[in-house]
């Protein structure tokens, strides 16, 4: 029986690799001339665009920290309604769910795809894909967190007389609330990464730049491109890590 | 203090990013719109030839959404060969040298650092256009990506095995193959299995760029307004999506059993 799992794995890999093209016959010449491109990538060099690139730089990180913040705002109402301590009906929360489900289904750079074709091209469709991607998983999450959460507290506000507003917000929020955080601030790290390439399809940032410049083949100002993304993104990730840890040992 | 830098930097994001309550006011309502218009008119009378005009173009789709698909497992299983091999040599307690260690390291957190779809802009113009630009763009962004898992996962190995084969004079290679690597395979296989599960949407997304698949065809439906189609293609790679998920779930369930 094992071995007749490994047969059909080798066999059905074998299928893939000739179907995708991937033999040495191609590989080989693709190889020379990624090795003639990397040649050229050296010195970095912004071609008097350093200015632009820097502006476009920021203009990325704006459009991550503001699809965050907006998709943390709208998830809490969102992540509670689907909890079912708050809304205990199911056939409220069956439809929200699932079209969270499918929300989250689609990339980010397809929702960007769409969202320029919606609301013109620019930064604020990018900001609206990630939001898209971001709102329906926070929302899920912060759903599970509620569900999760202790009933101590909950039973300690209906106690004193608290009303089901009462029960969110001195119940429920205070417990789910740090754990809420850290997660938006992964999102946040996931959210400059995909902010980076929206602009290839017109939703803003620096993207935009990269591909102008491959069409060009201006090899020194992608490499200069690429640097500034690698570096914007590990700067984010440490303020993130750092910014979860002061979280951890706040709460 | 620091709030106050905080609601700066929020300010300041939504400024460049040209977010303000008008836009979103007029946005969400163009973009339901916008959905809405993707979507065929269907009326029961006709619901069986209304759907299958919207469905029109399955028999291009399909094989181009099997392709998309190939292309993420062809990507994966290069990815998880390459990362695992890679982390034998980067992880601290079982690196043959420091150094090597070190650059492996950095190496991988190169890989993984990069987006796909930079590979993607880079390889199709080194592999020309084509499935198998996308296959190397996933596979060396999943290579980072499940180096570093696999990398976690060996550092916390139990040392006691490793430790009685190097006693009874295994070499190097020895003992990662038989005492390291049976303890991490389990868990190696099912991130890998997940990984399987993000290549293919990114996958699709890649396939923008021109290296084939289902992604190219929505790409051009979207740019040239074919309303209907976009939405049909959108629903088919949904669906198998949803359709891997599971599979790849139940697998791992049985992983993990």
């Amino acid at each position: 029986m094992n071995r007749l799992l490994w047969l059909a794995f080798a066999a059905f890999s074998a299928y893939a690799f000739w179907a995708v093209d991937l033999w040495p016959g191609r590989i080989w010449p693709g190889l020379g001339k990624l090795a003639r491109i990397s040649a050229e990538l050296v010195p970095p060099d912004a071609g008097g665009q350093f200015l632009t690139l820097v502006f476009s730089l920021l203009e990325t990180l704006g459009i991550a920290l503001a699809a965050t913040v907006m998709a943390a705002v709208l998830a809490f109402p969102l992540g509670l309604l689907g909890s079912a301590k708050v809304l205990p009906n199911w056939l409220w929360r069956w439809p929200l769910r699932r079209g969270m489900d499918l929300s989250r289904s689609i990339d980010a750079l397809l929702w960007a795809l769409l969202f320029v074709n919606a609301v013109g091209l620019g930064p604020f469709a990018g900001v609206m894909a990630l939001m898209m991607v971001d709102l329906s998983t926070l929302a899920k999450l912060f759903s599970e967190a509620v569900d999760h959460s202790s009933p101590g507290p909950v039973e300690g506000v209906l106690a004193a007389g608290g009303n089901r507003w009462e029960v969110v917000r001195f119940g429920i929020l205070p417990q789910v609330l740090p754990a809420f955080a850290a997660q938006a601030l992964y999102y946040l790290e996931s959210n400059v990464r995909h902010a980076t390439i929206l602009g290839v399809v017109g939703a803003g940032g620096i993207g935009m730049h990269l591909t102008d410049q491959l069409r060009v083949n201006e090899w020194q100002q992608v490499s200069m491109t690429i640097l500034l993304i690698l570096a914007s993104v590990t700067a984010v990730d440490r303020l993130s890590r750092w910014a979860r840890s002061e979280l951890e040992r706040g709460s | 203090m620091r709030r106050l830098l905080i609601l700066a930097a929020i300010g300041a994001s939504f400024y460049v990013s040209e977010v303000s309550p008008v836009r979103l006011w007029n946005g969400l309502p163009a973009m339901t719109g916008y959905i809405w218009g993707t979507l065929p008119e269907v009326r029961l009378a006709t619901l069986g030839s209304d759907l299958a005009a919207w469905m029109w173009g399955w028999k291009r789709w399909l094989p181009m959404l099997w392709e998309t698909i190939l292309m993420a497992y062809a990507g994966t299983l290069l990815g998880a060969v390459a990362g695992l091999l890679l982390s034998f040599l980067a992880a601290r307690n079982l690196t043959p040298h420091p150094a090597l260690g070190a650059a492996t390291r950095r190496l991988l957190e190169l890989a993984r650092t990069v987006p796909e779809l930079v590979y993607a802009l880079l390889f199709v113009i080194a592999f020309g256009l084509g499935p198998l630009a996308g296959v190397l763009a996933l596979g060396l962004h999943a290579a980072g990506a499940l180096g570093k898992l696999s990398l976690e996962l060996l550092e916390h190995v139990e040392p006691r095995p490793l430790e009685g084969m190097r006693a009874s004079g295994a070499n190097w290679l020895e003992t990662m193959r038989f005492g390291a690597a049976p303890q991490i395979l389990p868990g190696f296989l099912s991130y890998t299995l997940f990984r399987f599960e993000l290549n293919v949407r990114s996958s699709a997304v890649i396939g923008f760029v021109g290296v084939g698949g289902i992604g190219q065809e929505l790409y051009v439906a979207t740019r040239q307004f074919v309303y209907q189609d976009i939405s049909a293609i959108i629903v088919l790679l949904v669906a198998a999506v949803a359709i891997l998920d599971q599979l790849s779930e139940v697998a791992r369930r049985r992983l993990a059993a």
